[in-house]
């Protein structure tokens, strides 16, 4: 078979842990092939090798015929590789018609930019993508939609031979997929390849032609789209014989039946701004609340302005007592509430700092006397919670990035354990983490619940939601839209719900 | 299963890179010693040490500072204009009529008001990086400019000498034998080191500089922190301006702390200090500050002009800065 | 609407933040014509201009690199340094003189783009030892004394005679380095990828475009820039004088900022920097005004202060600016 590109047994490793260690990726002429894997499972390092960002430690690369020799990501333009990267890879301070032809601007005289001309031509892109604009203005007076359209505008103008796209939909609405998916089928009607990587499988029945599946650095299935369940998938990206799957469930929650304490906390109608415009919420101690939703569906901006991190535009949160939203997260804190964030690399860990300084910093001020840490203490704190949560760590002293991606997460756990609050709000407890540690974290939150506290937990794992959640609040564009409540919640119904959410005022 | 075992070399061949990494500023001071030792006339004597102590007391005194402001991931430009205000407004105050009437008053006067000015100095730069979140550089750039003017409007431009045994005893008193200022520094150090260690304010200054969104979401009190580190930043440059004008008997404006804000950077990051933020050795800063000050000592001592050892200076710091950038690689 | 009508006004004026600045230069310059009789004679217009002809081509330089996301401490040191150079090749004449003294610059520019983008060392240190090496070797050189210039060669013609007795030679090499930039900025793609590296470097490097050699650039304009500003200093004033040069760097970095272009980079223009480098000696040369006239005493050392405390000003305006665009782009 002629493939287009064709990468084999790729290998590459970061300060001496290997990313990938046998990596291949075939794609055909016209081909619109996905590339699906869970976090971690080295799918963005392979688009990275290919487009150049990355030089590979082994494997090979032949693209178009030849083996390849880019090295850089100009090269893979060059060639006819062209990304659009999860990350927007735009500049929003500069106008449109820049981020489309920054590069390869048309000139005068060999030397000048003709901006007509690269006005015209911008304007001439994105109107087969429907999109109408004065394209002199900055591309960050937009929205993420038209943002992420333009990346792939850039990129289709480039004369690709394939186009990469990362996650594209992650910021769309139903309508700009759609008009996303057109883009992708004239682009292959072309005979221009799509390598399609994304986490919402439904997309790839729509689109794609073949999948390869990833997992801990390698490829482990190549299969047409059609005929493949999506067991078949999630198989395949866990690692996990379907069969099990069907019939165990994946997670270490055991379908919460609700029970009902006192109310520990409501949120009526909160609003922060323009992604979170009414949110409603009851919680009772011993509950788990789950929030479900898209991302960029308001589930996390709930989760801040639970805690205090957005400040109140609308609505109200009562505790308790205590009546209005906390200010600031130390004033959270005191009132007993811990937020265990969402990204634990950029607002979790505090990598240089020690297992030990890591898990006391919310419990600072509880443990000092005078300004003074009371270092015995805390010395004692912090084993106990190692041994609690079975925290694998050479000893208390070992800076937290040297842990595993589970363990980190179990040092946060416990900094917010430390301060025995009575609330939890978990936002992606167990992303990233390997399904032991999981299964153990999971446990965790049980227990924290059994002794009648309350946990909010936010998951974009489903079956995560469905068995873990004693109810679960859908949130759609901001709102809360239904609430659904266990047992008898199935992962099918909880779809249902998001799929059928309200369609007020869609954004342009 | 942590990283730690892959950190570790393998070769035994090649243990004495990261050795020279993490000690490179031992073994440069050592290097220095022995170098001057053979080759620099009279420097095994006791009046080189105080030379090289009372000069150095400044510099480490500033560079702990300078430490505390680089492990919250910022930096602070203007040290050298606060210890141009406090040195010019000490005496400005010890002259005047009032204080010649009463001297004790007035020498406490003269000591804590310039110290006070330099306070308000750090506020000032506290305030512009946390709240307003202006860039350090830029923030610190506005004194590091406007403190000297204030400091050269206010005597005029003038040289101030003077003769006060008392406010002397500050750069040129001797306890047990060595420069005052020389335990100042040691004492400021071990004060330092314990608030790094013990208290609560020392952690969230690590925290701060090692993830500032998280230290936040942990209700660390990020603002607080900032601003009190250019506030002790700027209080120790205040002291060290203070100590110059002591020893030189007279406080020049334009002189007094020029180019302080690099040799005080300097000594920091050759301390171990990193740009990024997130540590702060203490006594790192006092090594890193001797080893600025024997370079400085053992070029001119050799012979070679003032001029070039500036030059070699903007090396040091590159080169440690380099070292340094390399070592996160 | 016919979006592709070439936009005068974006072009001339530079972002709209920017119109506070031409506004408050225009005001300004019509205040002071109306309240001193010498004010808008050719004499002090002449003198205003050749004076600060050298804050305009070192901020033209600083501009650039500012838009880039860095910063260059250097130029002071360098200017200084290269007005030594100057002195001492004049007697060769201004067309040696020049072209050599501004390399001298470029070179001290391209060691802080190597020490930058090669040993990745953060802009401000980098630049910060530039600015003490520069500094020493000018004293070196120089012997730490002025040095005088050849008054027999062509060399203090650029500064001290006017082109067909009209306009300032000085003048005219500045305003050619203005426009070029301008052109350069405005009309280039090595332009627009030095503003693409401001508003964000890694999108621009995953665009495939230049970065490394745009930075390097800009350090390299710079320091250029820099070096004929030690030109002009020596012509000017007939001597090469190491010890100038202190708190240049502030007043570039001040009329950049004031001109509107963002410290965090990517955005930014060239004609407002002029402006903003013209806003600022203007103020100074209306506080001359009010010395002499006895209104108010100010010594000279009033400079540092009022200069720091404009920078505070514009930074307190440029962040309040900067939050409400900030909420702003969060929303969009």
């Amino acid at each position: 078979m002629n493939n287009l590109l064709s990468m084999a047994s790729i290998a590459k490793a970061f300060n001496g842990v290997p990313a990938l260690s046998d990596a291949s990726l075939d794609i055909a002429p016209g081909e619109v092939h996905a590339l699906i894997g869970q976090n971690g499972a080295g799918k963005s390092t392979l688009i990275k090798i290919l487009t150049g960002v990355y030089t590979r430690d082994g494997g090979t690369i032949r693209f178009d015929g030849r083996d390849s020799t880019i090295s850089s990501p100009r090269e893979a333009q060059e060639a006819g590789i062209a990304t659009i990267y999860q990350e927007l890879n735009l500049v929003p301070l500069r106008s449109v018609t820049e981020n489309v032809i920054m590069g390869y601007e048309p000139k005068t005289m060999g030397v000048f930019v003709d901006w007509k001309e690269a006005h015209r031509r911008t304007r001439e892109i994105l109107t087969r993508f429907g999109i109408d604009i004065d394209v002199r203005a900055p591309l960050g007076s937009y929205s993420t939609a038209i943002q992420q359209l333009v990346a792939i505008a850039r990129a289709v103008s480039l004369d690709a031979r394939l186009v990469i796209m990362d996650e594209p939909t992650s910021s769309l609405d139903t309508s700009e997929v759609q008009t996303l998916f057109g883009v992708v089928r004239s682009l292959r009607a072309a005979g221009v390849s799509v390598l399609y990587v994304s986490h919402f499988l439904d997309e790839l029945y729509e689109i794609c032609d073949r999948v390869t599946t990833m997992r801990d650095g390698r490829t482990v299935d190549v299969r047409a789209m059609q005929g493949s369940t999506k067991l078949d998938l999630i198989g395949g990206m866990l690692g996990r014989d379907t069969k099990d799957i069907a019939a165990a469930g994946m997670t270490e929650f055991g379908g919460g039946a609700a029970k009902q304490g006192e109310v520990l906390l409501s949120a009526e109608g909160v609003a922060t701004g323009p992604r979170l415009t009414r949110f409603d919420m009851t919680l009772h101690r011993g509950e788990i609340v789950g929030l479900g939703g898209l991302l960029g569906s308001g589930r996390t901006e709930a989760a801040r302005a639970l805690f205090g991190v957005d400040p109140l535009t609308g609505g109200r949160i009562t505790m308790g007592d205590r009546d209005g939203a906390p200010a600031t997260a130390a004033e959270a804190i005191g009132a007993g509430i811990g937020y265990l964030t969402e990204d634990r690399k950029a607002e979790g860990i505090v990598p240089g700092m020690s297992v030990r300084e890591n898990m006391t910093l919310a419990l600072l001020p509880r443990l000092t006397r005078r300004g003074q840490i009371d270092r015995a203490r805390e010395r004692e704190l912090v084993q106990h919670y190692i041994d609690a949560l079975g925290i694998k760590t050479a000893d208390m002293e070992q800076p937290i990035r040297e842990l595993s991606g589970g363990n980190q997460q179990k040092v946060l756990l416990a900094r917010w354990l430390a301060v025995e609050p009575e609330l939890l709000i978990l936002d992606e407890p167990t992303r990233g983490v390997d399904v032991g540690a999981k299964r153990e974290i999971q446990a965790i939150i049980r227990d924290f619940v059994a002794k009648g506290f309350g946990v909010v937990l936010i998951s974009s794992e489903f079956e995560e939601l469905v068995e873990g959640a004693d109810r679960i609040v859908v949130l759609n564009e901001g709102k809360s839209v239904t609430e659904l409540t266990n047992p008898g919640i199935t992962e099918d119904i909880l779809v249902g719900a998001l799929a059928h959410g309200p369609k007020e005022g869609v954004a342009a | 299963m942590t990283a730690r075992d892959i950190d570790t070399p393998i070769r035994a061949g090649s243990a004495w890179k990261p050795f020279l990494r993490s000690n490179g500023g031992i073994v440069a001071l050592v290097v220095i010693v022995l170098f001057n030792a053979m080759f620099t006339p009279n420097f095994l004597q006791a009046q080189t040490l105080f030379v090289n102590i009372s000069q150095v007391a400044t510099i480490a005194i500033v560079a702990m500072g300078m430490t505390l402001v680089i492990a919250t991931g910022g930096i602070d430009l203007s040290v050298g204009a606060v210890m141009a205000l406090s040195g010019a407004l000490a005496p400005l105050i010890f002259l005047s009529d009032w204080a010649q009437g009463s001297p004790t008053l007035g020498l406490i006067a003269a000591i804590a008001l310039p110290m006070l000015a330099a306070l308000v100095c750090g506020l000032f730069n506290g305030i512009m990086v946390s709240i307003l979140r202006v860039q350090p550089i830029i923030a610190t750039l506005i004194l590091f400019i406007s403190g000297r003017g204030i400091a050269q409007v206010l005597t005029n431009g003038n040289l101030q000498t003077f003769t006060h045994a008392q406010f002397s005893y500050l750069g040129t008193g001797r306890v047990l034998g060595l420069p005052f200022q020389g335990w100042l520094a040691l004492a400021i150090a071990v004060v330092l080191f314990l608030v790094m260690t013990r208290t609560a304010f020392g952690r969230y200054v690590l925290a701060v500089g090692g993830n500032e969104r998280a230290a936040a979401l942990s209700g660390g009190p990020v603002r607080r922190v900032k601003v009190g580190v250019y506030v002790i930043c700027a209080g120790l440059s205040g002291l060290a301006g203070l100590i110059v004008v002591a020893i030189n008997s007279a406080s020049d404006a334009a002189r007094n702390g020029q180019l302080m804000e690099l040799d005080a950077i300097a000594a920091a990051v050759v301390g171990g200090a990193l740009l990024q933020g997130g540590k702060a050795p203490i006594f790192g800063a006092i090594l890193g500050a001797v080893i600025i000050q024997l370079v400085k000592y053992t070029l001119l001592a050799n012979g070679v002009e003032d001029e070039v050892a500036l030059i070699a200076k903007a090396f040091i710091i590159l080169a440690a800065v380099y070292v340094q950038q390399a070592r996160k690689e | 609407m016919n979006q592709d009508a070439f936009d005068l006004r974006r072009f001339v004026v530079g972002n709209p933040q920017s119109v506070a600045v031409w506004v408050a230069l225009i005001a300004l310059m019509i205040f002071g014509a109306l309240r001193y009789d010498n004010f808008a004679g050719a004499y002090n217009i002449g003198s205003f201009l050749n004076y600060n002809s050298m804050f305009i081509v070192i901020a033209v330089g600083m501009c650039f690199v500012i838009m880039t996301g860095g910063i260059d401490l250097s130029v002071g040191s360098v200017a200084a340094f290269t007005s030594v150079v100057a002195a001492y090749l004049s007697p060769l004449g201004i067309q040696v003189a020049l072209p050599l003294a501004v390399l001298a610059g470029v070179a001290f520019g391209a060691f802080n783009a190597v020490c930058i983008i090669a040993l990745r060392i953060p802009p401000f240190i980098a630049t910060l030892a530039t600015m003490l090496g520069a500094k020493g070797g000018a004293l070196v050189i120089s012997g730490a004394s002025t040095i005088a210039v050849d008054w027999g060669s062509n060399f203090t013609n650029m500064g001290m005679n006017k082109a067909f007795g009209l306009v300032p030679w000085t003048i005219i090499v500045v305003a050619v380095v203005v426009v070029v930039f301008w052109v350069v900025l405005e009309k280039t793609s090595l332009g627009r990828t030095v503003l693409a590296i401001g508003g964000s470097e890694d999108a621009a490097t995953l665009m495939g475009l230049p970065v490394n050699r745009a930075k390097a650039f800009v350090y390299m304009l710079s320091g250029g820039c820099a070096g004929l500003a030690g030109v002009i200093l020596a012509s000017g004033f007939g001597a090469g004088q190491p010890l100038e040069g202190i708190g240049w760097e502030l007043s570039a970095i001040a009329s950049v900022v004031v001109g509107g272009t963002l410290l965090t980079g990517g955005l930014g223009s060239v004609p407002a920097t002029v402006a903003g480098a013209l806003l600022l000696g203007l103020v100074f040369n209306i506080l001359n005004f009010e010395n002499g006239r006895g209104t108010i005493s100010f010594s000279a050392y009033w400079q540092m202060v009022i200069r720091g405390g404009f920078l505070f000003a514009v930074i307190l305006f440029q962040s309040r600016v900067m939050a409400r665009s900030a909420v702003k782009g969060t929303s969009a």
